[in-house]
């Protein structure tokens, strides 16, 4: 069955071919898109259980044999990764397409949108199975460069800006993973994980380190852990709502899945698990503690993004089999479940027309199944009991328990902490967005209590809107003219100034109001997050045997002798 | 291994002039900053294949220079191509856009910053560089609601 493997990276950059040259035939293009991400899931589906019962699948690309060709590799961390990947892929997907039917969407997929998704797609699948550095490298700048396009698509000032930020930083990242690789084979004579697992242990010292540390700056920088994260909460808001869902689930995890393979295949020994344990509570706390100071929804769920990266790097610090193991689950499920908050704040966009909790309100009312679709999500990242986030947050702090070390009990309490902040996050945002009654926005934000009292401080919003504001409903229906047909209820006269200096596009002083009618959304988006929601519940149902896998995959990750063998086989 | 020092020292200055330009907020020199840092990266690749002076291919007494760092080095040129076309294509885009060629400071940044300011009620916020000029102008706010259209003319304003 290894044919397999090289599919899924070859059905995507073909799939991209051909969705390319259907540039004029939007429905076809789609079709094709969707197809090969429903191969995609089903080839790395097949391979999950496969590799499961059989060990891993080796292949070498081309019948060159292990040291000098390219092998692909997909042992159970990679064929967990690349299934979940692959359904995230597809799901995000069909939600693009459902925003590309909603033909009054301005975020509406523009054609070149859909071949990039699946350069992305190959990129990101070929990451999981790289066998060699070089190849794990050309399988980041795939997906890098296809994610340049994607988070300045539609070329607006504010994306350009945004994305700048975003490539400069993959730029450096990418530089210094290149420049590692250089290293790595002056030091060790080849590229191959397996035969540099081999061979590291010769090195001396100092070399190791330097070797082991400039990996991981590179992996770091894309995984987004604490003093390399600064980019990520500026460049990934801006971009439109499946892409940021699809970058906040995959692309960190791409990172982390290459400090995962770094700190157990590479460099087994556990050289820098302190650092990885002290950089992981920073991360969790800084992470956090943005998140908490943040109006912005999607600003907001970045910083928790940042945050609970620190949980995987504190698993793969322990640099034991349940740490791992628990490191490997919590990867899953934050996949899973960051995507679909993103998603779900796609839809209160749509819905409220602003992602700032200043000015959002009322959308309990306005969409009560919305609320119900953000709840549980938010709970699940939180960490509350039934939910898959609290059993990966469980594993952890029992894989610190087993360590002992005060180092770890202090990232125990790091992890309580930041999991309560970040409840309180997310149900600020609840609170803000679904609880309060639109018309009392300003006055019964619990958060603004902190921020509002300098409002007035603040300069006086644009002359335009103080006029329409000062006639109050009388003033409306010519200065709203431009926006009645895109906001959804626009029947809500604003007594306060809804707006922030950051959001005063005209939308705002509209919003949904206290509209009693409900909103409609398109029926393809609502059913694709529930499906995305209810992907993150089953995580629970399923929660015992994915915890069992996930333990297996760990066992043969801590002892590379394993993977060594599989690959390079007798050849040594 | 045995190293060539002139292209250990070249690689330095690539490495440390490039840096310097990836840090400037002027796209342009991002790009050429890029450019001398993928270079300096394959020389780095280059060096490692061991010493100068062997052939790249054929049976000579010393034998053949390792390959595959040059092999890696190619494709290393062929992807620093592909991102360098889509640099450019985005500086075009910028100007276009705005007829500037600065990263502009993050708004969002920007507003916890003065939020933060304002709070303290620190008299230097007005001097603050991350902080725009605009926190007392209404007319400057009134262009941040809708950049795409005004935002240009009101930087040529404002300088």
């Amino acid at each position: 069955m290894t044919w397999l493997v090289p599919l899924l990276v070859l059905v995507p950059l073909l799939g991209a071919a051909v969705a390319l040259g259907l540039l004029r035939h939007q429905e076809l293009q789609r079709a094709i898109t969707v197809a090969v991400l429903v191969v995609a899931v089903a080839v790395a589906a097949t391979l999950m259980v496969l590799v499961d019962r059989h060990g891993t699948i080796v292949v070498q690309v081309g019948g060159w044999e292990a040291p000098y060709g390219i092998s692909l590799v997909v042992d159970r961390l990679s064929a967990l990764l690349l299934t979940v990947s692959a359904s995230v892929l597809l799901i995000v997907l069909l939600f693009s397409i459902g925003q590309g039917l909603a033909a009054d969407d301005e975020d509406a997929p523009v054609t070149i949108y859909y071949p990039t998704y699946l350069v992305l797609a190959a990129g990101v699948l070929d990451a999981f199975m790289a066998g060699d550095l070089f190849n794990l490298y050309v399988a980041f700048e795939m997906l890098l460069v296809a994610s340049y396009v994607l988070i300045t698509l539609g070329g607006s000032e504010q994306r350009v800006r945004a994305g700048t930020t975003y490539i400069v930083t993959s730029l450096i990242a990418s530089a210094i993973f290149l420049a590692s690789i250089g290293l790595v084979y002056g030091a060790t004579g080849t590229v191959n994980i397996a035969q540099i697992s081999e061979r590291v242990a010769d090195l001396p010292e100092h070399v190791q380190l330097l070797l082991h540390t400039m990996l991981l700056i590179g992996f770091g920088i894309k995984a987004a852990v604490f003093p390399l994260a600064f980019w990520l909460p500026d460049s990934y808001p801006t971009a439109p709502a499946p892409v940021t869902a699809v970058f906040a689930g995959l692309l960190t995890k791409v990172g982390i899945y290459a400090i995962i393979r770094l700190e157990t295949i590479i460099f087994p020994r556990p050289q820098l698990n302190t650092v990885l344990l002290v950089v992981a509570v920073l991360t969790m706390v800084v992470g956090v503690l943005g998140a908490v100071s943040q109006t912005d929804v999607k600003r907001l769920l970045s910083f928790t993004l940042i945050s609970h990266i620190g949980f995987m790097v504190m698993g793969v610090g322990l640099g034991s089999v349940v740490g791992t193991a628990a490191a490997v689950f919590y990867t899953v499920h934050h996949i899973v479940v960051q995507t679909t908050l993103f998603l779900v704040s796609g839809l209160m966009e749509r819905v409220g027309g602003t992602t700032s909790t200043r000015s959002l309100g009322g959308l309990l009312k306005a969409a009560p199944l919305l609320a119900a679709l953000y709840l549980v999500p938010a709970f699940n990242l939180g960490g509350i009991p039934p939910f898959s986030g609290f059993i990966g947050k469980l594993g952890l702090f029992r894989a610190a328990a087993v360590d002992g070390s005060p180092l770890a009990w202090v990232t125990v309490g790091a992890g309580v902490v930041t999991s309560l902040l970040t409840l309180y996050a997310l149900m600020r945002v609840w609170d803000a967005a679904f609880w309060r009654p639109k018309p009392a926005a300003e006055a019964a934000a619990p958060h603004a209590s902190v921020a509002e009292p300098h409002a007035h401080l603040r300069s006086p919003e644009p002359a335009p809107l103080t006029v329409s504001e000062a006639t109050g409903e009388a003033y409306h229906p010519g200065g709203s003219a431009t926006v009645t047909d895109e906001a959804h209820a626009s029947s809500a006269s604003h007594p306060t100034t809804g707006s922030t200096p950051t959001h005063t596009v005209p939308a705002d002083s509209e919003g949904v109001g206290d509209a009693p009618e409900r909103v409609r959304l398109p029926r393809m988006l609502v059913a694709v997050t529930t499906v995305a929601v209810l992907g993150s519940v089953a995580l629970t149902v399923v929660a015992g045997p994915l915890y069992g896998y996930a333990t297996r995959a760990a066992e043969s990750l801590e002892s590379p002798d394993r993977y060594v063998q599989a690959v390079l086989g007798g050849v040594r | 291994m045995t190293l060539t020092l002139v292209l250990v020292i070249a690689m330095a200055v690539l490495f440390s002039c490039g840096v310097y330009l990836l840090l400037e907020r002027s796209l342009t020199r991002m790009l050429l900053g890029f450019l001398l840092l993928g270079n300096a990266l394959n020389l780095l690749l280059l060096v490692m294949s061991g010493a100068a002076g062997r052939p790249p291919i054929g049976d000579s007494a010393e034998g053949v220079t390792d390959p595959l760092p040059q092999a890696f080095a190619l494709t290393a040129i062929v992807i620093t191509f592909a991102v360098s076309a889509f640099l450019l294509a985005l500086i075009h885009r910028s100007w276009k856009l705005s007829r500037a060629d600065e990263v502009e400071v993050d708004e969002a940044d920007a507003a916890i910053g003065r939020d933060r300011d304002e709070s303290d009620d620190d008299p230097e916020s007005d001097h603050d560089p991350r902080a725009p000029e605009d926190a007392d102008d209404p007319h400057d706010r009134g262009a941040g609601a809708d950049p795409d259209a005004t935002a240009p003319a009101d930087r040529e304003a404002s300088r």
